[in-house]
């Protein structure tokens, strides 16, 4: 199975997702069969003006990950990872990095066809 | 000469001061609202601005043909305006400040240059002002355009009053740099100073010379005058807080022609700052 890149406040498994994607602390970078995982800090986009969404798709694009799971995945950051042929589960929200590849793997997450809206919140 | 009338904070009384300043200008004079956001002093000026031109910036669109991939124009694009990796290319326009880079260093001949509309420039024979794209975040190539349009329309002999937009950022940068006086209208609150303090250190390496106009003089408290005592910098007008100021303003009527006190109040300021003008440009 591809690796799925899920945002998160930490590099703990059973921490804390992030609910933001462009400016998540990091990045999961988890292989659904083993559990196993990579973390790939974010703060480089943090401290972005504008732009974070682009460069964290950017890195996750090039971190291998077939699969996106996050909070709120805005409009820039939604087409360049669709343009990497990466599959979007946003809206999550109160669950730990483990939980939500436990979801994805039982088949219970939807992929998103649209970017997340201004009204859609964090 | 060109008087740019800022402050930090929003609010301050900047368009009652540059309609006021321009309404007793004892030279043939324009004025231009930078404040392309949200312009109004043409509401005390009028008549009604007319359309005179749209305003583009020069923007990059991808050839997939003939793009490498190379990713050099992404690597330099520092708005992240073009992402290339892995043959995937995809351009922000929206993101883009229009430097124009990319289509230099691209080895491939594989951006295109498109248009994207910022926004618009109005005017009359002695107003100019730009009018910002609902939608747009960038207002500093409007700002230029509309400064731009100034130099080229209005005869070189006339003196420009500036209504600039708030804030110490780009902006507020574009509408006071390259003039040749700032006047900082400023509230004598704590948070009036707070602005005030962040506007004279943002503008001072301008070298340009810059005084103070506190409105709504009378309220809040002394802080602001021991800034300006301590930095030297003048305090060139007080603007009383007078319920008939926010009544005229409120009414569109310029303060300078509410009151003869008020009139009076805005004809000394204007000779003050040609006054240090003149000095300045004397040394």
């Amino acid at each position: 199975m591809d690796k799925i890149a899920v945002s998160a406040q930490s590099p703990d498994l059973d921490g804390p997702m992030d609910q933001r994607f462009g400016r998540a602390a990091g990045f999961l970078i988890i292989d659904p069969e083993t559990m196993e995982s990579e973390y790939m800090d974010n703060g480089s986009s943090q401290v972005l003006a504008q732009g974070a969404g682009i460069q964290a798709a950017e890195m996750v694009a090039k971190s291998g990950a077939k699969a996106v799971i996050s909070g709120f995945v805005g409009p820039k950051a939604f087409r360049i990872l669709q343009a990497a042929g990466i599959r979007i589960v946003h809206g999550l929200k109160d669950m730990t990095p483990r939980q939500a590849v436990e979801l994805f793997k039982n088949g219970q997450l939807e992929y998103a066809d649209a970017p997340a809206r201004p009204e859609d919140g964090i | 000469m060109k008087i740019a009338v800022a402050s930090g904070k929003g609010g301050t009384g900047k368009t009652t001061v540059a309609s006021s300043l321009f309404s007793v200008w004892p030279e043939l004079s324009a004025a231009i609202d930078l404040d392309v956001e949200e312009p109004n002093l043409h509401i005390f000026l009028g008549p009604d601005p007319r359309r005179l031109k749209t305003v583009w910036l020069e923007v990059p669109e991808l050839d997939e043909e003939r793009c490498t991939y190379c990713g050099l124009c992404s690597q330099l694009c520092q708005f992240k305006a073009i992402s290339i990796f892995d043959g995937v290319g995809l351009t922000f326009p929206e993101m883009c400040h229009a430097c124009g880079g990319c289509f230099q260093i691209c080895p491939a001949g594989a951006l295109k240059v498109v248009q994207r509309e910022i926004g618009s420039i109005h005017g009359n024979q002695r107003f100019l002002m730009g009018r910002l794209r609902v939608g747009e975040a960038m207002s500093p190539p409007l700002i230029r355009a509309v400064r731009r349009e100034a130099e080229r329309i209005f005869d070189p002999s006339m003196d420009l009053i500036i209504d600039a937009p708030p804030g110490v950022s780009c902006p507020a940068a574009a509408a006071v740099r390259d003039t040749d006086f700032i006047l900082l209208v400023a509230e004598p609150t704590p948070f009036g100073c707070h602005d005030l303090k962040l506007a004279h250190q943002a503008f001072e390496p301008f070298g340009i010379p810059m005084g103070v106009a506190i409105n709504r003089s009378g309220i809040g408290d002394d802080e602001i005058y021991n800034y300006c005592s301590g930095k030297g910098l003048e305090i060139m007008a007080e603007i009383p807080f007078d319920r008939a100021v926010a009544e005229a303003y409120s009414f569109g009527r310029i303060v300078a022609r509410f009151s003869e006190k008020m009139g009076s109040i805005f004809r000394i300021l204007a000779d003050s700052i040609r006054r240090k003008v003149l000095q300045h440009q004397a040394k």
